[in-house]
């Protein structure tokens, strides 16, 4: 409701944030969307084998109005992206991203006219999953990874503190292209 | 709910008359000379917060469920068995992000999921959750408040709670949510009067309207047995009013991706989604209270100790696990059935339900009149038995009439059969629509005449005359036509 946002620094503030991320990492929907082969993953992750209800995320949603959690699962055309963009703006606040697959990812195989080369081209993700296509159990890995973010995301000052401390990590980190020698 | 009115004048006019077999007055008879307005207000928020603790665990328990019948596991992540998953949800629903889209009607849009999770309460006031209690000293019947047409509040109310869906669905301002509201009213409106019918004869056998008296009417026979009927109508008009598989198609997801509640995100939705069950739990608890005895013990356990553990706070007991019985048999439906089309929802609701409980309803009446002696005294003895006459006046005139419907159902069925049945012509002309057609079993083709055709026609001659040669011959043509 964003009330949350505007508590002062101190216990109150990390009281609450431990129980906002984990009541938020106890109960993602994810949006019902799928855009190619690497969907067909993702819906064997639904199945008994694997079970994405464990974790509660069985309630796809239909309406990105009610969903928390975006998988883009497969290659994003041109075509396709200022709709992947509309779902993503359509989704409220705090939202994820999972971007599972190379193609979502980088553009993978498609190296062509027609692919975006990485679906964080168009919007902000939070977890990269690679394979082509990703099996359903390293779904479920991303999704506790994404999990363990979510739970110590800070809120209110302390986030905007630790997107500062991000920002400068990334300004005076070296840019790819300065870096020497083998890079591991 | 005219009807509905008129039977409880009916019901009213009944019992003065003629003998004792009905109870002398309609008033409730849960006694509340004893309950002060803080008790009342006591029982006011330990129903809601019984309410709201089972929906918290109902949730849980459908998708356990759910899991269960499709051989997984189901949420068990999140606290003991999955246990916190409704309430992570609820909080998680709290802390997002509320959207209201720019096209939307804002005060209509606010209230409307408002009205959809109050009036789901409204309905439980009635229900009597047990016997007759001691709370501090004051005795009270463990049941917030009765009035001589209580159930008629249920049906009322639940038609109040339908508007939260409707202006939810128009007030959304596009038009996903306005087609699932304009379902939903549909729905709403033809389940209801085969609600209230199914519900009548429940009124003609207890002689009220008042919750606590229809609990009191059911000691000695559930309702259940005598208006099996009933029970069966109620139990699918339960399933289409509270909009749950197989008649969720106010919100089917394949059609209306989200139906009236597309637009709606974070607490609003939550409303919505809190209303839904405990709507769930007002139309079972219903189902209880006028079918299976209310809080009253089953049969066996009511014999223990002469009663002992059939009356005060026992019968919560009772009822939680008869209202349960219903949210299975919910959960139950939603695993095993797909949604059905609105075409033949609609039809079975008017064209079957409605008119089929009206004559249910006929017969019940019918039947009480004859207990209670409307048709007179009379008996007579048929190989050492005796039997009253109205008893046998009343059921051979129900055989006579279903003998007749029977009689009509067979001849419709005959002349639909005779014209579904395709009787082709003996002989085609293959080329008469300008393109070859080949012939069905039995047919003939007609030669072709060569000239008109042209030269193609020619080459094709022999091939022709050939499948008409085997089709002639052929046995099947013989198996056809007998
Ligand atoms: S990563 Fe592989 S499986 Fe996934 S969309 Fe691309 S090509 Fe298909």
């Amino acid at each position: 409701m964003g009330l949350e946002e505007k508590l002062p620094s101190g216990f109150l503030l990390s009281t609450v944030e431990g129980l906002a991320g984990y009541m938020r990492k106890a109960s993602i929907w994810p949006a019902t969307f799928g855009l190619a082969c690497c969907a067909i993953e993702m819906m064997a992750v639904g199945t008994p084998d694997y079970d994405i209800a464990r974790f509660g995320m069985e309630r796809f949603s239909a309406t990105p109005r009610q969903a928390d959690l975006m998988i883009v699962a497969g290659r994003v055309s041109q075509k396709m992206a200022p709709v992947v963009r509309q779902v993503y703006d359509q989704m409220p606040n705090p939202k994820w991203v999972i971007s599972m697959g190379v193609c979502a990812s980088s553009g993978g195989m498609f190296n062509n006219y027609a692919i975006v080369q990485g679906v964080d081209h168009i919007i902000p993700v939070d977890i990269y999953l690679p394979g082509c296509p990703p099996r359903p159990q390293m779904l479920l890995n991303a999704i506790i990874e994404l999990h363990k973010q979510i739970e110590t995301s800070p809120l209110g000052v302390n986030r905007e503190a630790a997107a500062r401390a991000a920002e400068e990590a990334a300004l005076s980190a070296t840019p790819t292209h300065q870096m020497k020698g083998l890079l591991a | 709910m005219s009807l509905s009115t008129a039977a409880y004048d009916i019901a009213l006019s009944l019992p003065a008359g003629v003998t004792g077999l009905a109870p002398a007055n309609d008033n409730p008879v849960a006694d509340f000379s004893d309950t002060p307005w803080w008790v009342a207000l006591i029982k006011a928020v330990g129903v809601f917060v019984y309410l709201l603790l089972s929906t918290l665990l109902v949730i849980w328990f459908e998708r356990r469920v759910i899991g269960r019948m499709q051989q997984r596991p189901g949420p068990n992540r999140n606290g003991p068995f999955g246990l916190l998953q409704t309430l992570a949800d609820g909080m998680k629903s709290m802390l997002k992000e509320d959207i209201t889209p720019a096209n939307a009607d804002r005060i209509v849009y606010t209230t409307a999921p408002l009205i959809a999770a109050t009036m789901a309460f409204v309905s439980f006031a009635i229900i009597p959750l047990g016997g007759t209690v001691s709370i501090f000293g004051h005795e009270t019947p463990l049941q917030i408040t009765d009035v001589p047409v209580a159930v008629l509040l249920v049906l009322a109310v639940a038609s109040v709670g339908v508007y939260g869906i409707v202006l939810a669905g128009w007030s959304s301002g596009s038009t996903y949510p306005l087609l699932g509201g304009l379902r939903s009213t549909a729905q709403v409106i033809s389940y209801e009067i085969a609600m209230g019918l199914s519900l009548v004869a429940i009124f003609l056998y207890s002689g009220s309207m008042s919750t606590s008296q229809i609990v009191a009417a059911q000691s000695s026979l559930w309702y259940i047995l005598p208006a099996f009927f009933s029970f069966a109508v109620y139990v699918i008009t339960m399933v289409g009013e509270t909009n749950r598989l197989p008649f969720d198609l106010a919100e089917g997801e394949g059609e209306l991706t989200g139906g009236f509640h597309t637009e709606y995100s974070a607490m609003r939705f939550a409303m919505f989604y809190l209303g839904e069950y405990v709507n769930m739990f007002t139309v079972s608890a219903l189902a209880t209270t006028m079918f299976l005895g209310g809080w009253q013990a089953p049969p066996f356990i009511a014999a223990i100790g002469d009663g002992a553990l059939n009356g005060g706070w026992w019968g919560l007991l009772w009822f939680t696990i008869k209202l349960w019985m219903f949210m299975f048999f919910f959960v139950w439906l939603r695993g095993s059935l797909p949604r059905v089309r609105y075409d033949q929802f609609m039809r079975f609701g008017w064209r079957f339900l409605i008119p089929i409980t009206l004559a249910w309803v006929v017969a019940v009446a019918f039947i009480r009149g004859a207990q209670l002696g409307f048709l007179g005294q009379g008996t007579f003895t048929i190989g050492g038995r005796e039997l009253s006459v109205a008893t046998v006046v009343i059921v051979s005139i129900v055989a006579v009439i279903a003998l007749a419907a029977a009689w009509i159902w067979d001849d419709k069925r005959a002349e639909r059969e005779a014209a579904a049945e395709f009787n082709p012509p003996e002989e085609i002309d293959p080329f008469e629509g300008g393109f070859p057609v080949p012939p069905l079993p039995g047919q003939r083709l007609r030669e072709p005449s060569g000239l008109a055709v042209g030269s193609g026609a020619a080459s094709r001659e022999p091939v022709t005359s050939s499948v008409t040669s085997t089709l002639t011959s052929s046995p099947v043509k013989e198996e056809t036509h007998g």
